[in-house]
């Protein structure tokens, strides 16, 4: 007779799931090591690799000077002689100085040879704004690295995303970056001790609803379903969609989503101009224009370096409350 | 083993080397200027004895990164002159398969990891393949050619420190050509000593004649043996120059011709064959059979690259996305 | 711009005879149009002041084209034209076209729904093809969208609105009959391209099996010329499907069966057609049962919606005191109209000698985006074939 009482979920919270996701990866496979500022010694800039250099070792959990470009290129080179780096850049703010070697290199050498290549690296960064560290430090540049060619890009935005994401990643041969809203880390959610894995290509139905499309990512998500909760006390059911990776798009849940509902607002905490919500925007344009009952909608940064003062920043992006303000429109204009 | 073994063999086979890159190059100025190929071209006139000098000391286990001005290395390395034509000539037998062109040429086998267009970005590379290696246990040495202009880069400066804090094992080789394009190195670098920049990291660096291939050859040897013992990395500033423009787009502007042929007096291949000569180690038949050889080689590659064909455009997208890591 | 003749595709404004602020009634002429077939004048059947030019003097546009815009004077109203003839694809009802599977069609560039007051539609592109699908014109609704555009309840709930009319009606509300007549004809020569083909067809022989077949029954079951014209019409429908079906978003979807709609006059005014269902299968007497009694139940106003909706063609028989010849327009969404004329005496050529014959012209009214001339004479040369045989009808 077995144990009935036996729990079937685990709370923990989004950090904590990151840290189990690379505590996994080091212990399952001896290609994985761990590079990156401040991730041993320091217990990673987040917190999210404390205790790790003493349970893994200098040789696999290496601190770096700061050197981004260098960091980044040795993690390409690593990959592309046997082994499965994981890199930290502290967060996207600086992964500025490694462009060079994400696009010219890590983004480019196996479409260079030939295919001789594959560069299975996953470069995980820390990004987003919402914590009063102003301009470069706010930065939201998942929508740029979207843009690349031979770049996965992921979004995990719940708990058991952040979990199993990762892991995904390490089975896939392309170099992948991995964005951790940094409002992300400290929730809280179950998790269902049955999932032992998760794709990395599939959009998600976080809550079905017939008005009105929500589509967000990241740090966008629980600020999607904010506003949808809002919403519903309107008798305005909004689907929220999870994107959860941005390259590739996964156009056929979004067109699925959007032609069902018929309305869409985009959530995308990264400045309008040129970004991810233009190219979703224009792919439902291309694909779904004729199911469209009212012209796309989005909610995005305020087009302003990030402003340092509480009130200005939290002006500066997306809330639940214009999220629901732009579906209200279209559901029930005033 | 870090003495030269200069035997007749050896002799012949530095010479050959130098001058098949040498009538390589010329052959792929016929081709740019008749179209064949395309885009950027840049020549290694002059620097021959770099590549050809330090290819001695490495095994077939050990592993290359080069820059965009990488026909020396690419041929000293073994790569079959064909494959380079037919890449260069955009063909789907390319090395490449045509997506690379002159200034990305990879090969796995031959653990030729490129062909860098960017100045420095090879450098980190190399790091990574170095730590990669010697996570797997093995004993590889990396071979990182750059040239003076890299040095000012950020990444050369990250590289090297984090080469030396984690004892990479890196042989860094400076092919100083005393211009970065059109920039000469007294202009750029406060410091114009490319090995004491080297040397503030803690680095062992040797100068080095980057014309005398045998100079080359020996300080590599050491240093490459030297690395392999768990030594760290290792900087060679091979004083070299190069021939001709930094690429076919190039008016000299910066330089004088009497500067170039001044050089060119004392270029590799003059000093060696000369030197060979002079001390009756080789005959004028011998080097003429030496020529003779290698433009038979060049021209069967151009003819191979000729006869190859234009990888289908529905192909293009195909390595974008890798389905597997290569076995 | 305005198909004003077979084989019409497109024509040349050569001339306006009015300029914005002019006031027009029903018959002014407001243009002359250059065509392969000549000068023809443009007529308009509206009453209004001319608000916007919007093709200029020597300009070639097709037809269709919006040539002039007409403010009426009237804001969008809410009450939607009634329409009886234009309706869902032939087996279902209004309400269940409003599924959509498989991917979208685009619908054909339409004309551009223009509002009253000239300004563009402005309608969600859904809603849009929804209208196309159901036939119901949205231009008087009132929308419920963002910035006051038209969107899919807007048009579900006229479409709505549209059937319950005729669905038990005993009675008509003339002028909204006449509304929808006239709503359906405009747009049909709005939009069909009419190509138009006559046959003067010998009834010699047709008449006389009918006396001799009459003189056999009863006065209730003897059938009418009606029968016969209407069976030959749908035998011949046969042999060219392309005339037997509907023309919906964009392209010809062919009839499941054929069902004629017969024309019937109200008296009063008023024109209606319901559907004999599966005309072809039907015996001659099942025919002249079924005319009987859709005539009088549509006199009475107690057809079904099923007839009313479901006709893949459309019949007009003048009968005893119609003109010579009908040329008709089509109803749309289908793709032709078979015109009857009066049955007259007219002199014949017969074996080199002259006679007196019984014959009746008979008019095809073809959608040219849909059949060809060859199409709709191969279908008139049927019909001649078949009334030649009238006892195998």
């Amino acid at each position: 007779m077995s144990d009935a009482t036996h729990s079937s979920t685990l709370r923990l919270t989004y950090r904590e799931a990151c840290k189990q996701s690379l505590r996994q990866a080091l212990i399952e496979d001896p290609r994985v090591f761990l590079m990156g500022e401040d991730i041993g010694r320091y217990g990673g800039c987040y917190a999210v690799t404390k205790g790790m250099l003493e349970e893994f070792g200098e040789e696999r959990i290496r601190d770096t000077p700061l050197a981004e470009s260098a960091i980044a290129g040795a993690g390409i080179g690593a990959a592309m002689v046997g082994m499965r780096p994981i890199v930290e850049v502290m967060t996207c703010n600086f992964s500025l100085l490694a462009l060079d070697q994400i696009v010219n290199n890590a983004a480019t050498i196996p479409h260079m040879s030939g295919g001789q290549f594959a560069i299975p690296l996953i470069i995980r960064m820390a990004t987003g704004g919402g914590r009063r560290v102003a301009a470069q430090h706010s930065h939201s540049l998942e929508g740029w690295f979207a843009h690349i060619p031979g770049l996965r890009i992921l979004t995990p935005a719940t708990v058991e995303d952040a979990r199993f994401m990762l892991l995904g990643a390490l089975r896939d041969p392309n170099p992948t970056l991995i964005f951790e809203h940094v409002m992300l880390y400290n929730i809280e959610e179950d998790l269902d001790s049955s999932i032992r894995a998760v794709d990395i290509d599939r959009a998600k139905v976080r809550r079905a609803g017939r008005d009105v499309s929500l589509i967000a990512y990241g740090g966008g998500l629980p600020k999607a379903l904010a506003a949808a909760s809002l919403l519903s006390k309107e008798g305005i059911e909004a689907e929220v969609l999870d994107l959860r990776v941005l390259r590739p798009l996964d156009t056929a849940a979004i067109l699925e989503s959007v032609s069902r509902t018929r309305r869409c607002v985009i959530v995308d905490e990264a400045w309008r101009s040129g970004s991810i919500s233009a190219e979703i925007g224009m792919r439902i344009a291309e694909s779904a224009f004729f199911e469209l009952d009212a012209p796309l909608r989005r909610v995005c940064g305020r087009e302003v370096p990030m402003p340092y003062a509480a009130h200005l920043e939290d002006a500066c992006l997306p809330q639940p409350e214009g999220i629901a303000a732009a579906a209200r429109e279209l559901v029930a204009p005033s | 083993m870090s003495r030269v073994h200069l035997d007749h063999a050896h002799m012949r086979h530095l010479l050959k080397e130098m001058i098949r890159i040498r009538h390589f190059e010329a052959k792929c100025v016929e081709l740019y200027q008749a179209q064949k190929i395309l885009g950027f071209l840049h020549l290694y006139d002059g620097e021959e004895a770099v590549s050809v000098g330090t290819m001695q000391a490495l095994t077939s286990d050990d592993a290359v990164v080069a820059t965009y001005r990488e026909h020396g290395q690419a041929l000293a390395r073994g790569i079959p002159s064909s494959l380079l034509m037919a890449e260069m000539l955009g063909k789907v037998e390319g090395c490449c398969r045509g997506r690379g062109g002159s200034m990305h040429f990879f090969d796995r086998g031959r653990r030729f990891y490129g062909g860098n267009a960017i100045v420095g970005g090879g450098l980190p590379l190399a790091a990574g393949i170095a730590l990669g290696d010697r996570m797997q246990g093995r004993k590889s040495v990396t071979a990182c050619f750059f040239g003076d202009g890299a040095v000012n880069e950020g990444e050369f400066h990250e590289t090297l420190n984090l080469s030396m804090i984690w004892r990479l094992p890196v042989l860094f080789i400076c092919e100083n050509n005393l211009y970065a394009m059109g920039m000469a190195i007294e202009r750029a670098d406060a410091q114009t000593h490319v090995a004491r920049q080297a040397a503030s990291y803690g680095m062992p660096t040797e100068e080095v004649d980057g014309m005398d291939v045998v100079a080359v050859e020996s300080s590599a040897r050491r240093a490459v043996e030297m690395i392999r013992d768990g030594g760290g990395p290792r900087f060679l500033e091979c004083k070299t120059y190069r021939f001709r423009a930094h690429s076919m787009f190039d008016a000299q502007a910066y330089r004088t011709k009497d500067e170039v042929e001044a050089w060119r007096k004392k270029g590799p291949i003059v000093r060696f064959q000369g030197w060979l000569q002079d001390n009756h180690l080789i005959t004028a038949t011998e080097i003429t059979a030496i020529e003779s050889e290698v433009d038979h080689e060049i021209a069967d590659a151009v003819a191979f690259a000729e006869r190859g064909t234009l990888e289908a455009v529905e192909e293009v997208e195909r390595f974008v996305v890798m389905k597997e890591v290569p076995a | 711009m305005p198909a004003l003749g077979a084989d019409m595709e497109a024509g040349t404004l050569v001339e306006w005879l009015v300029k914005p602020g002019d006031k027009v009634k029903s018959g002014s002429i407001i243009a002359v149009v250059e065509t392969q077939k000549g000068a023809i004048e443009i007529e308009v059947f509206h009453e209004g002041t001319i608000a916007e030019i919007s093709v200029p003097v020597g300009r070639r546009v097709p037809v269709g084209t919006i040539l002039a815009h007409i403010d009426d004077g009237t804001p969008p109203s809410p009450l939607p034209p009634v329409q009886v003839e234009i309706s869902a694809p032939v087996g279902k009802t209004a309400k269940s076209t409003g599924e959509t599977t498989g991917p979208p069609v685009p619908p054909r560039p339409s004309l551009g729904l223009i509002a009253a007051g000239g300004a563009r539609l402005k309608i969600t592109p859904v809603a849009r093809r929804r209208a196309a699908a159901l036939g119901v014109d949205p231009r008087n609704v009132a929308g419920s969208g963002i910035e006051g555009s038209i969107r899919l309840a807007d048009v579900e709930r006229l479409a709505r609105s549209v059937p319950e009319r005729p669905r038990h009606v005993a009675g008509y509300d003339a002028a909204a009959m006449r509304a929808a007549i006239a709503a359906a004809m405009s747009r049909s020569k709005r939009e069909i391209p009419h190509y138009y083909l006559t046959e003067t067809i010998d009834l010699g022989r047709a008449l006389a099996w009918l006396e001799s077949d009459n003189s056999t029954k009863s006065p209730q079951d003897r059938l009418l010329p009606a029968a016969l014209l209407l069976k030959a019409s749908a035998l011949a429908l046969r042999k060219t499907p392309r005339l037997n079906g509907l023309f919906l978003d964009g392209e010809f979807k062919p009839g499941e069966g054929i069902h004629i709609g017969w024309a019937v006059s109200l008296r009063g005014g008023g024109l209606i057609a319901p559907a004999i269902r599966d005309a072809d299968r039907k015996s001659l007497s099942e025919i002249m049962s079924a005319l009987r009694d859709v005539v009088e139940r549509a006199r009475k106003g107690s057809l079904r919606s099923s007839e009313l909706g479901s006709a893949t063609v459309t019949v007009t028989s003048l009968g005893d005191r119609g003109a010579e010849a009908v040329t008709a327009i089509i109803h749309p969404p289908q793709v032709a109209i078979i015109g009857f004329g009066r049955i007259v005496t007219r002199p014949w050529v017969v074996d080199g000698r002259i006679e007196a014959r019984f014959v009746v012209a008979t008019t095809l009214a073809g959608d040219h985006r849909v059949t060809d001339g060859h199409a709709g004479g191969l279908f008139l040369t049927n019909i001649r074939d078949l009334l030649q045989e009238p006892d195998k009808l």
